[in-house]
């Protein structure tokens, strides 16, 4: 896959990385501010697609970066599950039940569990948005040789 | 407000019609990111910030990604003749549809009106989530805590999608 110009390639380096950072804060004030995992992973994600599409890539680097992604999501969403089943084994006996101290509301580190859901869900998100986006380019590139 | 969100909704419904009704397929699926960005206007002046944000950034997401995969293949629709077939499945449809409202009406006439009587559930949320979850951002409380089930669901589901993507578009199998 080719890369474009260099004034979009110039912005793209100022851009992507305070888009990344963005999504970081959505995803880690979650339980503070309007956003969370959901909103926080696609914009993570969309930092990754800025810089592919405006720098380009060969075909053996988009396919390492696929296998990592893929492994990334997998990782998350079983991560979630044993967090969720931690409230099973510890605590009250209850699936997805919040057995962490709570401290004050309005915090950074507050509320139990809920910033480690948050956490790995945006990493799943994430993760997920630019396998799909990679496979489709990865697709293309299989039926251009 | 409601003549706000009545001029969007009208807006909504053009894009539609003309995202279906286009003979180029990019201008069709710019005319549907008209829905997706006015969706997010209506959800602003409903007050409900988290799923803006959300729908905005997917709604981007989605419209590159469209827009990658409409610029990689043909461009023009491919359309079909109207012949007996398809006047049956149109006339099939007017007559679900008009089925479907009847028994709408039929189970929403005893309903209380909008809005009304179906606080029970919503007065236990919107006072002790705090307490309960120590959230302050209510809608991340119901979404983790309340309804955790629902979040698991979801992340599930977009792992599935995933899983479905990277099996369909593959051509040689991985050594």
């Amino acid at each position: 896959m080719k890369g474009m110009t260099v004034i979009v390639k110039k912005t793209t380096q100022l851009i992507a990385g305070i888009v990344f950072l963005y999504g970081i804060y959505i995803i880690l004030h979650g339980h503070l501010t309007p956003g969370g995992g959901f909103a926080g992973g696609v914009i993570v994600a969309g930092s990754f697609i800025l810089l592919i599409l405006a720098y380009g890539s060969d075909f053996l680097n988009l396919v390492k970066e696929e296998r990592g992604s893929t492994t990334y999501e997998n990782l998350a969403i079983l991560v979630f599950l044993f967090l969720a089943l931690t409230g099973m084994v510890a605590g009250v006996g209850i699936f997805f039940a919040n057995w962490l101290p709570h401290g004050t509301p309005g915090e950074l580190v507050s509320a139990g569990f809920l910033p480690l859901y948050n956490i790995f869900v945006g990493i799943e998100v994430a993760a997920s948005i630019l396998t799909i986006f990679l496979a489709l380019i990865i697709f293309k590139e299989e039926v251009l040789k | 407000m409601e003549l706000a969100i009545s001029v969007i909704v009208i807006f909504m419904i053009l894009g539609a019609i003309y995202a279906i009704h286009a003979s180029d397929i990019l201008s069709a699926v710019i005319a549907g990111g008209i829905v997706g960005y006015s969706l997010v206007i209506c959800f602003l002046l409903l007050k409900a910030p988290d799923l803006a944000i959300v729908q905005i950034v997917v709604e981007t997401i989605t419209l590159i990604i469209m827009v990658a995969v409409v610029l990689d293949s043909s461009r023009k629709e491919a359309y079909g003749k109207f012949d007996t077939q398809a006047w049956v499945t149109a006339a099939t449809a007017v007559v679900i549809l008009a089925i479907l409202f009847w028994f709408l009406k039929e189970a929403s006439a005893p309903l209380a009106p909008f809005g009304e009587n179906t606080m029970r559930m919503a007065d236990a949320y919107v006072n002790g989530a705090v307490d309960k979850t120590g959230s302050v951002n209510l809608v991340t409380g119901v979404l983790f805590d309340f309804r955790g089930y629902d979040t698991l669901g979801e992340a599930t589901v977009l792992v599935t999608a995933v899983l479905g993507v990277l099996t369909i578009l593959r051509i040689r199998g991985r050594k």
